[in-house]
């Protein structure tokens, strides 16, 4: 079932949580809805599911509005950031409870419903467990009876506010990659919320990067991540480097670097921003056309790559570099040792006044 | 022994809290606060039960008997059932519609339903009693209309089952508010995203969690129930063998300068008391044992089939 949703605004107050918002999420797609905390992206997937009402605009499920529909005739599942399982019942009566509650026209014979939930069992791997309470449960297990209690009602769209937030590091990996099969097996049109752009970009198909209640940019991981429409995703995607420097005359100076200015450009003088991650900042021992000099502050070589910390000569600047292993050998740098950098890759945004407010500062 | 009473609290405190050590009084302290404490149980709480009883038996088990069995003292006694019988199950109702409107609901006005709420508990229970008299009494604003329609509320039952709602109003609601704003909407709201109707998510999501809670605050209610006296006293009128409730009987009693027996009544509403407390005191029991079996891995064979 896809979803569509047009126009949406909902306010908190005086805060719009959700600012004329338009969205497409095709059938059988896993989206993920990401943005930093507070972005609306929370109250959007509950205006979705119903658990909200929106001030104006429509939810459209399959092409039908929605938008007035009660929560019971949306066929949505919802899965609660912090799981919100029934705490005196057990794991087969949570499982349970959406196919027991049914109208008794609709629901299924005792025996349908525990078949149904020994499938659903068996699809977590929890079928040892079913006698449980929830207390009795790891987190990851929790996790795994919410899926299967919204997956029983068997929605037509299946929504997760925060799947993993709670979740430790390793737990959440695996949980990310179970997820990613179920979809795929499943091919129930699903959107999850999340804060950690690492987690949407592994796990959707679609990412949608929400802040201060619109949309930032829609697209593939891979678009996300390598074509950043704005600095905010650019900025919220992974660390990232930024330079501060003018256009003028169809060149942008960034220190020591002159590039040709992207086209469409006014002439005219321009303050620009440029962001650089810092896996596309080269090091050099000597300097060279287009480097600046810095000296190295701090080596963190843990992990594959390594990560230096540098102080740009000219204005004390701070900028964090990631070079390979096998180059940090080669250089043999040391702290305090005076390093010349530059460029692989770089963006370059004009800094207008509204964009100052959504520039990230620092690095 | 001194080896245990030193070691047992270190080793239960200790791991929790490591400052606990360093908040200790000396020795003297604690001794001269714990047995100021114990006097003052002693003298206002202890002394006075044990009294009761010593004066209610003072005059033998035959006068004990005669007193708590003679015709006024039963109906007395019966007269209280019913009134409790009647308030609880009300204000039961009203103080869960109450708590779970206020609790999982935002509204305009929500603040002065609290605040009405807890009214019985700042007016004086003689002042409540009054004002039943002035609204339904013979001289009172409906007084005349009930009169004429031969409705007899102000000196008799529906006066005091009346009197004794208003004042024991607010125990099942003030129970029941923290624990239902302290476990939150999301089960509630989940109950509804898989298809439960309104109903059904009060009666098997709600009601369960807050079950303990509602029954403490019933426990609560009914004691209050049985030993109002102050607007009890100014709506009954005081008829014997009609509309004295046990505490009304016990004063007329005393006032008859027939002590025994009134003790004797006045153990009968000690030993309900202390029955209402054994049964809290068991529930309190039952519902930290819930919460530590909540720790625990043991578990309960699925529901449905469980007895």
């Amino acid at each position: 079932m896809s979803i569509q949703v047009v126009n949406l605004c909902k306010r908190f107050s005086r805060v719009a949580a959700v600012d004329h918002v338009s969205l497409t999420i095709p059938d059988g797609s896993l989206m993920a809805l990401v943005g930093p905390s507070g972005s609306g992206k929370t109250t959007l997937l509950r205006i979705i599911a119903g658990l909200e009402q929106a001030d104006s605009g429509q939810v459209l499920l399959s092409g039908q509005d929605v938008t007035r529909a009660g929560i019971r005739e949306r066929g949505v599942g919802f899965v609660f950031q912090h799981y919100a399982l029934f705490r005196h019942l057990t794991v087969f009566e949570n499982i349970a409870f959406g196919l027991q509650v049914r109208p008794a026209a609709t629901r299924p014979s005792k025996v349908v419903i525990a078949e149904k939930v020994g499938k659903l069992l068996a699809l977590i791997r929890l079928e040892d467990l079913a006698k449980r309470l929830p207390h009795q449960l790891s987190g990851g297990q929790r996790q795994r009876v919410a899926l299967a209690r919204a997956l029983a009602v068997e929605p037509k769209v299946l929504l997760l506010d925060e799947p993993f937030g709670a979740l430790d590091a390793k737990v959440r990996q695996e949980l990310r990659r179970w997820l990613r099969r179920l979809h795929d097996e499943m091919h129930v049109t699903s959107v999850f919320v999340t804060h950690d752009q690492e987690e949407a970009l592994e796990v959707a198909d679609q990412v949608v990067v929400i802040n201060h209640g619109t949309i930032e940019q829609q697209g593939t991981p891979e678009e996300i991540y390598h074509s950043p429409a704005t600095p905010f995703v650019h900025h919220f995607l992974g660390n990232v480097n930024i330079f501060h420097g003018r256009i003028a005359g169809g060149y942008a100076t960034i220190g020591e670097l002159a590039v040709t200015a992207p086209a469409g450009w006014s002439a005219s003088e321009e303050h620009a921003v440029a962001y650089v991650r810092p896996h596309d900042i080269t090091l050099e021992r000597s300097p060279g056309s287009g480097t600046s000099a810095a000296v190295v502050t701090q080596i963190h070589a843990a992990g594959p790559l390594v990560r230096i910390d540098l102080e740009r000569s000219s204005d004390h600047q701070r900028i964090e570099a990631q070079i390979p292993r096998e180059r940090y050998r080669e250089l043999a740098l040391q702290q305090g040792d005076t390093v010349y950098f530059s460029f692989q890759r770089y963006h370059i945004y004009p800094l207008r006044p509204d964009a100052t407010t959504s520039a990230p500062q620092g690095v | 022994m001194g080896l245990f009473t030193r070691i047992h609290p270190a080793n239960l405190i200790s791991p929790a809290n490591p400052r606990t050590r360093a908040s200790h009084e000396p020795a003297w302290v604690r001794v001269a606060l714990v047995t100021a404490g114990l006097l003052v149980i002693g003298l206002f709480l202890i002394v006075p039960l044990v009294a009761v009883f010593i004066n209610a038996l003072r005059d033998g088990l035959g006068t004990y008997w005669n007193a708590i069995t003679a015709p006024d003292a039963r109906s007395a006694l019966w007269l209280t059932l019913i009134t409790a019988g009647i308030a609880v199950p009300l204000n039961t109702v009203f103080g869960v519609a109450a708590a779970w409107c206020i609790g999982k609901f935002e509204f305009r006005g929500k603040r002065l339903l609290v605040t009405l709420i807890d009214l019985p508990f700042s007016v004086s229970p003689v002042v409540s009693g009054l004002v039943y008299v002035l609204l339904f009494g013979s001289q009172g604003v409906l007084g005349p209309w009930l009169r004429a329609h031969d409705i007899h509320i102000i000196f008799a039952l529906p006066g005091i089952v009346l009197a004794t709602t208003f004042v024991t109003f607010p125990f099942v609601a003030r129970e029941l508010l923290p624990v239902m704003q302290s476990s939150g909407n999301e089960e509630e709201e989940a109950a509804i995203m898989l298809g439960a109707r309104g109903f059904t998510t009060f009666w098997r999501i709600t009601l369960p969690k807050v079950k303990w809670g509602l029954i403490y605050g019933i426990i609560l209610c009914n004691a209050r129930a049985f030993g109002e006296f102050g607007a009890v006293s100014v709506v009954s009128g005081h008829v014997r063998g009609l509309t004295n409730t046990l505490p009304l009987h016990i004063e007329i009693l005393y006032n008859d300068y027939q002590t025994a027996a009134a003790f004797a009544v006045a153990s009968l509403l000690a030993l309900l008391a202390l029955v209402t407390l054994a049964i809290k005191s068991w529930i309190e029991w039952r519902a930290h044992l819930a919460a530590v079996e909540q720790q625990s891995v043991t578990h309960a064979p699925p529901g449905g089939n469980a007895p």
